[in-house]
C-alpha cells in the first residue's frame, strides 16, 4: 500500500449518480415496449422484440448502473485511484446511453448503419473506459478476494462488448456469422463474467457490511472467479469448432451451479446476520438469491426434461429470472444503499465538524421505497407468469415500467435531498463548496 | 465483558500487534446490533444499557488508538497527514453520531434512531475495513521493532468501562 494513501479518492458525488438515474428509465422503456408489443414479445429469446427487452435491461439499466457503480467502489473498496474519473464519466455516459439506443432500435428495422453506430459508440465508451479502470484496478496496492474478482469482472466486461461489436458488425454487414454461437458466448461473458463478477466481488464487501454477517469463506472467494471463467472458456470453445457439443448442456449447468453456489452462501449468511432489524437492501438481495436458485432449478429441469427444455419459451423463462429476477433485484436494492449514504457523506463533508448532515433514512422515503420493492417483485412474479400465459404479457410489462419509473423516481428524490440539504448547510454559512 | 468474549479479543497467541483492535471491531458489531435491535422493538430501557456499553466500548477502542497506535505510527513512519488522521477525522464523524443516537434514545424517536444508527453503521463498517485492510497491516510493518502496548491498553480501557477482563 502506499504509504500516503489518503482515502479520500471518492469521485465528485455526480460521477455514480448520472448513471444511477439514467438507469432506471431503460427499465421503464423495456416494460413499455411489453407493453405495446404483448405476448409476441415473449415467443423466443430470438425475436428483434426479445432482443431490444434483453438490450434495455443489460446495456440500459444493468450497465449504466454497474459502471457508475465502478466509479464509486474502486476509490472507496479498493483504494484505486480512477484517473480523471470526472471526465471519464462525461464521456462513457451519454456515449453507452447513446449506443443502447441505437443498437435497440437497430433490431427491428435490422439496419446497418444503426448496427455499425452503436458499435462504434460501444468501442469507444468501453474501450476508454476499461483502459482507464483497468489501469486503477491494477495499480491499486490493495490486495484480496474482492480485487480479484472485480479484474475478472472487467476482463469479462470487455470480452463481452468485443463479441458484441463483432457481432454488431456481423448483422449490419449481413454477414453470416455462427449467430446462436456468438450470442450464446456473447451473453454468457456479459451475465457470468462481467455483472455476475461485479455483483460477486461487490457483495463480498457490502453483504458483511451493511448486515453484519460472518465474511465469505476463503474457498468461495478464492475459486469463484477462476471456476467461472474457466466455465466461460470452456463454452467458448462452441466458437472454434462443433467438439464440445455434446458436452454444452453440462458446461451451462456448470456454469449455473458455479453462480448458484454464490447465491446459496450468500442466503446463509445472510441467515447468519447478527443485525436483525428490517432492511429494504437484504430484501432485494435476498429475492435476487432465490431467484438465482430458482435459475438453477429451472436449468436443472428443462436438462432433464428436453420437452420443457427445447420450448422456445424456456430460454425466456429463465432471461426473465436472470435479468429481471436476480440482477434488476440485486442493482435496485444496491442503489437504495448506495445513494443515501453517498449523500450523507459528501454532505458530512461540506459541513466539515461543525454541522450534522441528516442522516440516511432522510433522503428517500422508507415506505416509498418499501412499496416500490413490493411492486418490484409483484411485476417479477406476473412477468413470469406472462411466460406461462401470453395474455398477462401486457400487465406484467406495465408493473415492470411503473416499478421502474418509481425507482427512478425515489433515486431523483435522493438527488433532490442532497441538493436541499446542500443549499441549506451552506446557506447556514457552515459548509464552504470545494 | 464475560470472560469467553475476553478470550475473543485477547487470544493467548495474538498474531500480530494490532489482532486485539481488530477482534475488538467484531464485538463491537454484537454491541452495536443488540442496541438496534432493543431500539427496533422500542425497548427504550434495554437499549439504553445496550448503548451505553456500545458507546463506552467503542470510546476505550478510539483512545487506544488515537492516544498508544496512532502516534506510535506516525512517530515510527514520520507520515502525520496520512491515513492515521483520516482515521481521527472518522473517529470524530462517529463521536457526531453517538451524540445524535443519545438525543434519540431521550427523546426515545425510533425513526430519528433508526436513521442515524444506519448511518454510523455503514461509516463504523466502512472505517473498519479500511483499518484492518490497510492501516493496521501498516502499523503491524513499520512498528515491529518498537511495539507499543496495544494489547495493555485497550484491555485497560475496557477493564474500566467493566471489570472483568483482568490485565
Amino acid at each position: 500500500m502506499h504509504p500516503d494513501l489518503s482515502f479520500d479518492q471518492a469521485p465528485p458525488v455526480s460521477v455514480p449518480y448520472r448513471f444511477f438515474l439514467t438507469a432506471p428509465w431503460f427499465g421503464v422503456a423495456a416494460g413499455l415496449l411489453l407493453v405495446i408489443q404483448g405476448g409476441d414479445a415473449l415467443v423466443s429469446r430470438w425475436t428483434p422484440q426479445a432482443l431490444m427487452l434483453t438490450h434495455l435491461l443489460t446495456v440500459g439499466f444493468m450497465l449504466q448502473a454497474m459502471v457508475g457503480a465502478l466509479f464509486q467502489f474502486i476509490p472507496v473498496a479498493a483504494g484505486g485511484n480512477v484517473w480523471q474519473a470526472n471526465r471519464l464519466a462525461s464521456l462513457v455516459h451519454p456515449v453507452l446511453a447513446v449506443a443502447a439506443v441505437l443498437l435497440v432500435l437497430a433490431f427491428p428495422s435490422s439496419t446497418p448503419a444503426l448496427f455499425h453506430a452503436a458499435a462504434g459508440l460501444f468501442a469507444i465508451a468501453l474501450g476508454s473506459y476499461g483502459l482507464i479502470v483497468g489501469i486503477a484496478l491494477w495499480r491499486t496496492p490493495a490486495q484480496g478476494a474482492t480485487i480479484l474478482t472485480l479484474r475478472v469482472a472487467l476482463f469479462g466486461l470487455m470480452v463481452t462488448a468485443t463479441l458484441g461489436v463483432v457481432l454488431a458488425i456481423g448483422l449490419g454487414l449481413q454477414k453470416s456469422l455462427d449467430l446462436f454461437e456468438w450470442t450464446n458466448v456473447h451473453a454468457a461473458w456479459g451475465l457470468g463474467g462481467w455483472a455476475l463478477m461485479l455483483i460477486a466481488g461487490v457483495s463480498y464487501f457490502v453483504v458483511p457490511m451493511f448486515q453484519l454477517t460472518p465474511k465469505y469463506p476463503a474457498w468461495l472467494t478464492r475459486t469463484l472467479p477462476w471456476a467461472m471463467l474457466a466455465v466461460l472458456c470452456l463454452w467458448s470453445s462452441q466458437l472454434i469448432g462443433d467438439g464440445f457439443v455434446w458436452l454444452r448442456g453440462r458446461i451451462w449447468l456448470m456454469g449455473l451451479l458455479v453462480a448458484t453456489t454464490w447465491g446459496v452462501v450468500t442466503l446463509r449468511l445472510q441467515f447468519r446476520r447478527r443485525r436483525k432489524v428490517p432492511d429494504i437492501t437484504l430484501t432485494f438481495f435476498r429475492g435476487g438469491m432465490l431467484s438465482l436458485v430458482a435459475l438453477f432449478i429451472s436449468a436443472l429441469l428443462f436438462e432433464v426434461n428436453p420437452n420443457w427444455g427445447t420450448h422456445p419459451r424456456a430460454d425466456v423463462w429463465l432471461g426473465v429470472l436472470i435479468l429481471q429476477g436476480v440482477f434488476v433485484s440485486v442493482i435496485n436494492g444496491m442503489l437504495y444503499k448506495i445513494m443515501p449514504f453517498l449523500n450523507w457523506l459528501h454532505l458530512q463533508r461540506l459541513c466539515g465538524l461543525t454541522v450534522v448532515p441528516p442522516n440516511m433514512k432522510k433522503m428517500i422515503p422508507d415506505v416509498s421505497m418499501f412499496w416500490q420493492m413490493r411492486l418490484h417483485f409483484s411485476a417479477l412474479a406476473l412477468m413470469l407468469c406472462s411466460v406461462v400465459w401470453p395474455i398477462l404479457t401486457r400487465p406484467a410489462g406495465a408493473l415492470f415500467a411503473l416499478s421502474c419509473a418509481w425507482m427512478g423516481v425515489n433515486l431523483l428524490i435522493g438527488v433532490k435531498s442532497y441538493r436541499q440539504f446542500k443549499v441549506q448547510i451552506l446557506a447556514s454559512g457552515a459548509g464552504s463548496e470545494s | 465483558m464475560p470472560q469467553n468474549m475476553c478470550a475473543l479479543i485477547f487470544p493467548k497467541n495474538s498474531m500480530t500487534l494490532t489482532q486485539p483492535l481488530n477482534n475488538h471491531h467484531k464485538h463491537c458489531d454484537e454491541l452495536f446490533a443488540t442496541t438496534e435491535e432493543a431500539a427496533g422493538r422500542r425497548n427504550w430501557t434495554l437499549c439504553a444499557k445496550n448503548f451505553d456499553r456500545f458507546h463506552q466500548e467503542m470510546e476505550a477502542h478510539f483512545s487506544t488508538e488515537e492516544q498508544v497506535l496512532f502516534p506510535a505510527f506516525e512517530s515510527a513512519t514520520g507520515i502525520t497527514a496520512g491515513p492515521s488522521r483520516m482515521m481521527r477525522f472518522e473517529h470524530t464523524q462517529m463521536r457526531e453520531l453517538f451524540e445524535q443516537m443519545a438525543a434519540a434514545l431521550r427523546a426515545q424517536d425510533g425513526d430519528e434512531f433508526a436513521g442515524v444508527a444506519e448511518t454510523l453503521l455503514i461509516l463504523m463498517q466502512q472505517h473498519n475495513m479500511k483499518e484492518e485492510n490497510m492501516l493496521y497491516p501498516m502499523c503491524d510493518r513499520s512498528l515491529g521493532a518498537h511495539p507499543p502496548d496495544v494489547e495493555g491498553s485497550l484491555r485497560k480501557r475496557l477493564q474500566e468501562v467493566e471489570q472483568t477482563c483482568p490485565v
